[in-house]
């Protein structure tokens, strides 16, 4: 039992990180239907980000993890603009392998610029751990989980209370119809992608702190996974993201905790097999009405 | 108000608009009639800025609007309701209408405007916390004419308000456009029901395959023995 509550806090820590990043996913599918796989190396920027202002500019894990916030908000306007928004009315294909291009593009300029041997992120927050019974919780795990539902709050309240938060949602639901409100949708779609990759960046900074360590690849394994957790929540549903998130991030854990950690991967994929062939829309996700 | 002149439109290689000039009077509702792919939705489309135009004049109280993005167009007081509704499903009736009033940030006077939907369209008020995606298809319709609305429009361009409704729904609802003509909006209507169209409009307009081919008032077009066979059913 103890083990049980144990691995159920070491899921929420993680799935907590998951969701952050599956959030990016499934905020830009929503609104021009693109898997953005370039979505994972923007929290592995992040990472980057945060590492340099901790150990170059002594900063603090919060100052450190809103800088990374604000620069990744700014690459990826820059990256859609550059990238994704001359193909605005290309066949979806294109913008996906568009998106792979980018992606490599990413990691390997990082390659070049910074090495590709990991680091090790310093431990901004101290592990101090407590027992709680027989369950043990360290200061690292209880401020990546408080933060992460602190910014999904926030998300949620930007989706739905403001109005660029309905604009967001009134592009992803008809194009067409929200500029005929008046709205612009092209920067609509620049937020979108400013505020994922927002979250992906402070994704990076939690992870790079969690695991202790960065490398200019490390986006593309949970980046995989983030986009499964998406798709289990049910792609473009912003709650389902966060559903899906923590989801994976329990099985992930509980894999590891019971069975084996060299299959965690392969459960999660087999979960995204399971998923497309019983529930293709996700768990919240609904059956696109296709008009003929 | 709204003046078109030797509009041309393009769609890759075919020509779906041919030299379309129309005009719309302050206060009038004017009605663009004609079949299936006659070109009716695109020239609506063309005036609220959806679709670019290969040439031709779009000109709102004089100011051309060629090359005007539409969102600005709607700044201006071009207000489209279009085919097949398209209201924003997952969103609140109440919402939706705030879509309407997106560019505008006069708070007290978008509460007045929301009454006076409301006034228009009673169910919208009784169901304004209800998702748009469930309501019937008249309601949506009257959303959708709701929604528009609330940008204060100069000009309102309507696609095709009866498509899909009952015969009483659709009487309802061009009663109710006619209301808001009267109470100082213009109305271009485009419809396949003519026989409803003609009765309120002014004006009209016959569009065949992309050209402008009869043009009259809303009794002369209703009466015209060409119209009654094409349109009319005799």
């Amino acid at each position: 039992m103890s083990q049980f509550l144990q691995q159920i806090v070491n899921g929420l820590s993680l799935g907590s990180i998951y969701a952050l990043l599956a959030l990016g996913y499934t905020m830009v599918y929503g609104i021009i239907k693109l898997i953005n796989f370039a979505h994972a190396d923007i929290y592995m920027l992040g990472a980057y980000i945060g590492f340099a202002c901790i150990t170059m500019f002594g900063l603090g894990f919060f100052p450190a993890m809103i800088i990374s916030m604000v620069l990744c908000a700014i690459i990826g306007i820059v990256m859609e603009r550059i990238a994704y928004k001359p193909l605005r009315n290309s066949p979806r294909i294109t913008l996906l392998i568009t998106a792979i291009g980018v992606s490599f593009f990413m990691e390997y300029i990082m390659v070049y610029f910074v090495g590709a041997n990991v680091r090790a992120f310093p431990d901004v927050i101290p592990k101090t751990q407590y027992h709680l019974g027989s369950v043990v919780i360290n200061l690292q795990q209880i401020v990546i989980l408080f933060t992460t539902i602190a910014l999904m709050l926030l998300l949620q309240f930007i989706v739905h209370k403001t109005k660029i938060g309905k604009a967001m949602r009134a592009v992803s639901a008809d194009r067409d119809a929200a500029e005929l409100m008046g709205i612009n949708v092209n920067r609509t779609i620049s937020t979108t992608f400013a505020i994922g990759s927002a979250l992906a960046g402070a994704g990076g900074v939690m992870v790079g702190m969690f695991y202790n360590s960065i490398n200019p690849l490390m986006g593309m394994m949970p980046g995989l996974k983030c986009f499964v957790a998406a798709v289990f929540g049910g792609i473009g549903v912003i709650p389902g993201a966060m559903i899906g998130g923590f989801g994976i991030g329990f099985i992930e854990t509980m894999v590891s905790g019971y069975g084996s950690s060299m299959y965690k991967d392969a459960v999660v994929f087999a979960i995204l097999i399971l998923v497309l062939i019983f529930k293709p829309a996700g768990l919240l996700g609904k059956n696109t009405r296709e008009k003929v | 108000m709204l003046e078109i002149k030797n509009l041309n439109l393009h769609y890759g290689v075919i020509h779906a608009l041919k030299d379309i000039s129309l005009t719309v009077n302050d206060g009038e509702i004017v009605t663009l009639i004609g079949a299936n792919g006659a070109g009716k939705t695109s020239t609506l489309r063309a005036i609220s800025g959806l679709e670019k135009i290969t040439n031709g004049e779009i000109l709102l109280d004089g100011k051309s609007m060629v090359g005007v993005p539409a969102p600005k167009r709607v700044s201006m007081g071009i207000s489209q309701v279009p085919e097949g509704r398209r209201i924003f499903p997952d969103m609140s009736v109440l919402e939706n209408l705030e879509m309407g009033a997106y560019l505008r940030n006069d708070k007290s006077e978008i509460k007045k405007d929301m009454e006076m939907v409301y006034s228009h369209f009673p169910i919208l008020g009784i169901r304004n916390k209800q998702l748009a995606g469930t309501l019937s298809g008249g309601e949506q319709q009257m959303l959708a004419m709701g929604r528009a609305l609330m940008s204060r429009p100069k000009i309102l361009l309507l696609d095709e308000p009866s498509m899909g409704l009952a015969p009483i729904l659709v009487q309802e609802i061009f009663n109710i456009i006619k209301l808001i003509n009267a109470t100082g909006t213009t109305v271009l209507l485009v419809e396949q029901n003519a026989n409803m169209a003609l009765s309120i409009a002014d004006r009209g307009y016959v569009i065949e395959t992309g050209s402008i081919v009869l043009s009259g008032t809303g009794k002369e077009l209703a009466s015209s023995e060409a119209v009654r066979k094409a349109y009319l059913g005799g």
